[in-house]
């Protein structure tokens, strides 16, 4: 850290931006090997995240020295974990820095570094859950880059035209989306589709599915304690509910959707409604979108029975340093850069992500250019995670097992009861003598 | 008299010596990328690997496949490979696949080389040209596809809609209805021109004579097809079919671009994939996968043994 007092005095008057960066050069250096060395990061992000990447790459290149390669992936975070399970298990050395959904800690921990040592100058400054999270046995396995947390995106031009309110319930969801929809159509807008949310058959549909569960009341698939709650007669209820909505106010398609294809849909203006995350708020105000300006994000709706309450998953991604790297203090170096402040305020500002340190929640820069960022503190917060850490490493297959009922269900193959009956059965089978 | 066998026998011995000589490298890297892989994964199967740390397997005989527990109170349970129903399901998915992406690429692709077969001007191009959907890798059509048959902006429904064929746009890779169809029009849109290149590389040995001698007996086009040209250009189709019905039983690219994860398409390479590296089943998707080896081999076995008795009650 010396190397910072002697460029301070040797710039008397550097801006504190400036000697912020010398001192994660500085940093950089520090832990860096003394020749500049090739690295290799791996990350599938949606919307503009690659893009955003690079740039803050060039700009750690220019200041490491050191080369970065992006190695992009699909943005299907369950495709992603396969390959990086592939990589992690036969040892490959290509890649440097993974970068891993909040929920693959506990399944990925045994072959990625212990960054507690390095990083435990700068963790103080993110949301002690977040750290939590990807601490495994005493390991931190994963730096934090942005967390998520979804919004319910509405077009406040069309609520205004109908004089509708912005929905607090799942039913007021509904009957909103009917109206709009129903409305607009007759007046030439035929394109046009009340809700649109990720009903693929993957992780993201997980997400969706435990939001309209918890909220009405139906437990969150396995509690904390390891309990299987996952059929009861509230969440069944919930599944029919959205049942409902495919065909009438959601496009049959979207049983295809990731999040891409929900943003396609609903960035060309053809939808009322919207479940998604925060990525998608920047690109709808990008100067190309035809929605500019015409939307605002509010909490996910609540259902409607006794113990319901809005409930968003939480998200969220991180920087991970394989333990077969050639370079791993490099790679730690790099890390610590993409997750720096200044990183993170720039992809806030860039991407309207989440930030995972405390402190850019009041920064100005951020309120003023990304307003959701902000409003989203303490949805986030109370944000619920995914049964990661209770079912451990069967977490994949038990996920697999819930979206598959789900999809099953949304996709009118048996009912919402049967299925959540047989999905109770196999995750018993699954957990065997415990997770 | 004695000499002849002698110099023969050492003669064929020569031949054989050298013939393995000139096997050997062929034998030697088969084994290293085809035989070893192989065994590893029969191996595989018989333990409770897994892919966080396969070095702490253990042995556990044929449980991935069959496991019969028997509780106290009298019940019996039984688990494993051969009684799950996402297995069978995925190898039905597989195999009606096959089936039908293989029959019709087959009539298709003899009827594009007949018409090529026949001389009209600017035959060249259109046989190059219809071999571009074989041309583009699957990855790369698939994704196109996908887009084409994409629920609102796709350019199938549109045309659908607008030609009013259908009343409202269909979504194809979403509803288990069509998800299926879906794959199997790529699928054949990709595989047609490699069946019809194959026929029409088979109709051009056949000698124009005798055509056009069933031609003066007074067959017409139809008689000659079924009587003349097909019989002859069996055997061909017969090996376009292994080769098709091969490559079709492992389907995995276009299944994992345009439905992945959905259960009504879910083939037996998609299900041994998944248990493999998505779930902590490392071994169970080497029961998979050596089970997946076994069924494979067997419907090729029954295709040619049904194959041969048939081309021998033909002649």
């Amino acid at each position: 850290m010396g190397g910072v007092r002697l460029e301070r005095e040797t710039q008397p008057d550097v801006k504190p931006f400036h000697a912020f960066l010398a001192l994660v050069v500085g940093s950089i250096l520090a832990v860096a090997q003394a020749h500049a060395v090739d690295l290799s990061i791996v990350s599938g992000d949606t919307g503009n995240g690659i893009k955003v990447l690079r740039e803050i790459l060039d700009r750690y290149e220019k200041e490491s020295g050191n080369k970065v390669s992006i190695v992009v992936l699909p943005p299907s975070t369950t495709d992603q974990f396969g390959l990086y399970r592939l990589w992690l298990a036969a040892g490959n050395s290509d890649i440097d820095v993974y970068q891993t959904d909040v929920i693959w800690a506990p399944q990925l921990a045994s072959q990625l570094v212990d960054l507690t040592e390095a990083t435990k100058d700068v963790v103080g400054a993110h949301f002690p859950s977040i750290i939590q999270s990807q601490t495994v046995n005493g390991r931190l396995v994963a730096l934090p880059i942005f967390t998520d947390a979804p919004a319910l995106y509405y077009r406040k031009d069309l609520l205004d035209k109908y004089g509708a309110k912005v929905p607090a319930t799942w039913k007021e969801l509904a009957e909103t989306a009917r109206l709009v929809m129903d409305k607009e159509r007759a007046a030439g807008n035929k394109d046009i589709w009340g809700f649109v949310f990720q009903g693929n058959a993957y992780e993201g549909l997980t997400c969706d599915a435990l939001e309209w569960m918890m909220s009405s009341g139906g437990g969150r698939i396995v509690e904390p304690d390891g309990t299987i709650s996952v059929n009861n007669p509230k969440a069944a209820a919930a599944l029919d509910m959205v049942r409902g909505w495919i065909g009438t106010i959601s496009p049959p398609g979207v049983l295809a959707y990731q999040e891409e294809e929900s943003r396609g849909v609903w960035q060309t203006g053809n939808a009322v409604f919207m479940r998604n995350w925060p990525y998608a708020y920047a690109l709808g105000n990008s100067d190309n979108s035809p929605i500019k300006g015409k939307f605002d994000v509010a909490p996910l709706p609540a259902g409607t029975s006794e113990g319901a309450r809005p409930v968003a998953t939480l998200g969220g991604w991180n920087l991970a340093v394989s333990k077969y790297s050639k370079h791993p203090d490099a790679a730690i170096g790099l890390v610590r850069f993409i997750a720096s402040p200044q990183m993170q305020k720039y992809r806030t500002l860039k991407t309207s992500n989440l930030p995972t340190i405390q402190a850019l929640y009041d920064d100005a820069d951020i309120a003023r250019q990304q307003p959701i960022v902000p409003r989203w503190k303490q949805i986030f917060l109370n944000a619920v995670p995914r049964p990661s850490a209770t079912v451990r490493i069967k977490y994949n297959e038990a996920s697999s097992q819930f979206w598959t009922a789900v999809h099953n269900t949304l996709s009118g193959e048996g009912s919402a009861a049967d299925n959540l009956a047989d999905l109770q059965a196999r995750l018993s089978k699954l957990k065997g003598k415990g997770w | 008299m004695s000499v002849a066998p002698v110099r023969h026998s050492r003669l064929m011995a020569q031949r054989v010596r050298s013939a393995w000589l000139f096997l050997a490298p062929m034998l030697l890297v088969l084994a290293a990328v085809a035989g070893w892989p192989l065994i590893r994964t029969v191996y595989f199967s018989f333990t409770d690997a897994s892919l966080a740390d396969l070095d702490a397997r253990q042995f556990v005989g044929f449980d991935n496949y069959l496991s019969v527990l028997r509780l106290p109170s009298g019940r019996v349970i039984y688990d494993g490979l051969l009684v799950d129903p996402v297995w069978w399901s995925a190898v039905w998915n597989t195999v009606r696949f096959a089936a039908i992406s293989v029959t019709c690429e087959t009539i298709l692709g003899t009827i594009v080389a007949l018409v090529l077969n026949a001389s009209f001007p600017g035959r060249g191009i259109v046989r190059a040209a219809i071999l571009i959907p074989w041309a583009i890798p699957t990855i790369v059509s698939a994704k196109m596809w996908q887009w084409m048959l994409n629920d609102q902006f796709g350019i199938i429904n549109v045309v659908l809609v607008n030609l009013g064929l259908i009343s409202h746009k269909i979504a194809w890779t979403a509803s288990p209805d069509t998800a299926m169809a879906a794959v199997l029009i790529v699928d054949i849109w990709k595989t047609t021109p490699f069946m019809a290149l194959l026929i029409l590389a088979a109709l051009q040995m056949l000698p124009g004579e005798i055509v056009e001698v069933a031609r003066l007996d007074g067959a017409n086009a139809w008689q000659i097809f079924w009587r003349v040209t097909l019989p002859l250009i069996r055997p061909a189709v017969m090996v376009a079919v292994i080769f098709r019905a091969l490559d079709a039983l492992r389907i995995f690219d276009l299944i994992y671009v345009l439905t992945p994860n959905n259960v009504n398409t879910k083939s037996m390479s998609v299900f041994t994939r998944e248990n493999l590296f998505e779930f902590d089943k490392f071994a169970y998707g080497s029961a998979a996968s050596t089970l997946f080896f076994l069924i494979l081999a067997l419907l090729t076995i029954a295709y040619i043994r049904i194959g041969r008795i048939s081309l021998d009650g033909g002649r």
